[in-house]
């Protein structure tokens, strides 16, 4: 999928105050030249073996190039939409699709292959603790076949980008959290995704910290890419004004815009108005 | 094949982590440095016993008044019988001059030779030495045993002596099959323990590398090359120990101890073969194998 060029349109998505409560189906736009939903839930439902329900038919699509927030308390069902899209687990009823393509047909032997495509973020960073943040960005890279000079090309670009220009030979435990968490990021976009999924980005991080991780994944929002927030840090989603699924015991319960959404700020008045000030923030 | 990196992966792997690395190593050299001391031994011990079973001989004795004639047609006879492997002829004189080796006084003192030519009978198995005997003194119809051939006086009869023989080697050489196989699945599961072990400390590794979307093989060949690394090195090591032991212990030893001369026990390169073998193909079949548990994310 190729990148478009900055996408947030305006939109706003009331849902009546009296679907609130249930799940809610938002029906598919038809609009004149729409592609494909790049995620599109219908009527999924996850129940685990041990009989706790992941999601309950929930049902919702996210359009190339949105931010959206993922939002609920623990074991409302947000983690398991986060292991349904990376196809660590498949959903027992519905369909997933991703960019038009239905995950139940993708067998086990291509699951690697369709990983490629989405840049994945956790709550606990996952790097590779016997590598510098050069080489783990670089293991990106080297799993889809990169050669040494695709390397030696996107890696330093993409560090710089997160701001790692000066801890590239330092290895993991040598960072802070939220160096740790643009390393991960860095990793996450350095094949240019047209997905970035993030669960919890900014759960282990102070808020300060947390304020840059997030300006960093609108920035990259604004190339284009379409990024799927999964958090618990209410104050934080308040702040962001961007669209907001909320899961309750695995329903969708509620999926709005919020009305500040429809500026197109650059990354600095965003970080400033996350503070809540107009402090001009460093440029990250 | 992206050989050249998979080889760097697996390098810098047991650079990263010496610990388990080491661990693997060390039980590889010990278990490998186990089996070439008991392998050579626990052949060196079968060997002594198939030549005790193959001293076990069935001994025809003619009759003093044998002549050269007779001796010419026992011999055919009994060359005729199945599991005869061979015939050996010991003529009276012969026997003589070696008894008398032993006790020169008595035999002199006897004047005439007392001894008969006999024909020492090897069977072609050593198991099968009470069947010869039975062909060459059949029993008679009075429950009395005949022999083949009238000019034949007895047939050696040391049907209990030659059963323990046979029941003690025999057992011997099951027991030293028994320990010898005990050892190699020893020596396997703990190799392949140990590696697991030291997969399973790295098992996060593994689970983070599939979630960027390496494929399965793409993440077993540097775990499979370092197994083949560890293995060889690990072999290596205990061939050399073993090396510098046979030269400075056992080949001094060799000229004056038997058991360590035995014509059967395998030969030291193919003993470093075996090994080097068994090492580098157990690792990294190992590796290979128990990192499948952790693939599964």
């Amino acid at each position: 999928m190729a990148i478009s060029e900055p996408h947030n349109r305006s939109r706003r998505r009331p849902v009546p105050p009296t679907t609130r409560a249930k799940p809610v189906s938002r029906p598919t736009r038809v609009e004149p030249g729409a592609e494909a939903p790049v995620i599109e839930f219908r009527s999924v439902s996850k129940l685990y073996s041990g009989g706790d329900i992941g999601l309950d038919q929930a049902t919702f699509s996210v359009d190339r190039g949105e931010f959206v927030f993922l939002v609920g308390s623990t074991g409302s069902g947000k983690s398991t939409v986060m292991r349904l899209l990376i196809k660590e687990i498949d959903c027992t009823a519905g369909t997933i699709r991703v960019a038009g393509r239905g995950l139940e047909e993708i067998g086990r032997r291509r699951v690697p292959h369709y990983r490629r495509n989405l840049g994945v973020v956790f709550q606990d960073f996952k790097l590779l603790p016997n590598r510098t943040v050069y080489e783990n960005v670089a293991y990106a890279l080297q799993v889809t076949g990169g050669t040494r000079r695709e390397i030696r090309d996107k890696v330093p670009d993409i560090l710089r980008l997160t701001g790692l220009s000066t801890k590239l030979h330092n290895y993991p435990e040598q960072l802070s959290g939220g160096e740790q968490q643009r390393v991960s990021i860095a990793r996450a976009f350095v094949n240019h995704p047209p997905l970035l999924l993030a669960d919890e980005p900014t759960g282990n991080l102070d808020p300060e910290t947390s304020i840059g991780i997030m300006q960093l994944l609108y920035r990259i929002n604004r190339t284009g890419t379409t990024v799927l927030v999964a958090t618990h840090d209410q104050a934080m989603v308040d702040k962001m004004r961007r669209r907001v699924l909320e899961l309750s015991s695995g329903r969708v319960i509620r999926d709005e815009a919020t009305g500040l959404y429809a500026r197109d700020e650059t990354t600095r008045e965003f970080a400033a108005r996350l503070r809540g000030a107009g402090i001009e923030p460093p440029e990250v | 094949m992206r050989l050249g990196f998979f080889l760097r992966e697996a390098l810098r792997s047991m650079r990263r982590n010496a610990a388990p690395s080491f661990a693997a190593l060390a039980t590889v050299l010990v278990t490998m440095l186990v089996l070439g001391v008991f392998i050579p031994v626990f052949q060196a011990a079968t060997g002594a016993a198939n030549s005790v079973r193959s001293r076990v001989l069935v001994d025809v004795y003619m009759k003093t008044t044998a002549t050269a004639a007779d001796d010419a047609r026992v011999r055919q006879e009994i060359a005729a019988l199945p599991h005869v492997k061979a015939v050996h002829f010991e003529s009276k004189e012969q026997a003589l001059a070696q008894q008398s080796k032993q006790d020169p006084a008595a035999y002199a003192l006897l004047g005439t030779n007392p001894l008969p030519d006999t024909f020492h009978v090897t069977p072609d198995n050593p198991g099968n030495v009470l069947t010869v005997r039975g062909e060459l003194s059949p029993k008679g119809p009075g429950g009395h045993p005949s022999m083949i051939d009238p000019a034949i006086q007895n047939v050696s009869n040391h049907t209990e002596d030659t059963q323990k023989i046979l029941t003690i080697t025999s057992y011997v050489k099951w027991v030293l099959l028994g320990l010898t196989l005990l050892l190699v699945v020893a020596s396997t599961l703990l190799i392949a323990n140990t590696i697991r072990l030291s997969l399973y400390s790295r098992r996060r590794e593994v689970e983070v590398m599939k979630l960027v979307g390496a494929t399965d093989w793409f993440i077993r060949w540097p775990f499979v090359i370092e197994g083949v690394v560890v293995g060889a090195i690990g072999a290596t090591l205990a061939i050399a120990l073993l090396a510098v032991t046979k030269i400075a212990l056992l080949d001094p030893l060799a000229s004056n101890w038997t058991l360590i001369a035995a014509p059967r026990t395998i030969g030291f390169v193919w003993l470093i073969m075996i090994l080097l073998g068994a090492g580098v193909g157990i690792s990294a079949l190992g590796s290979g194998v128990s990192l499948r548990r952790f693939l599964r994310v």
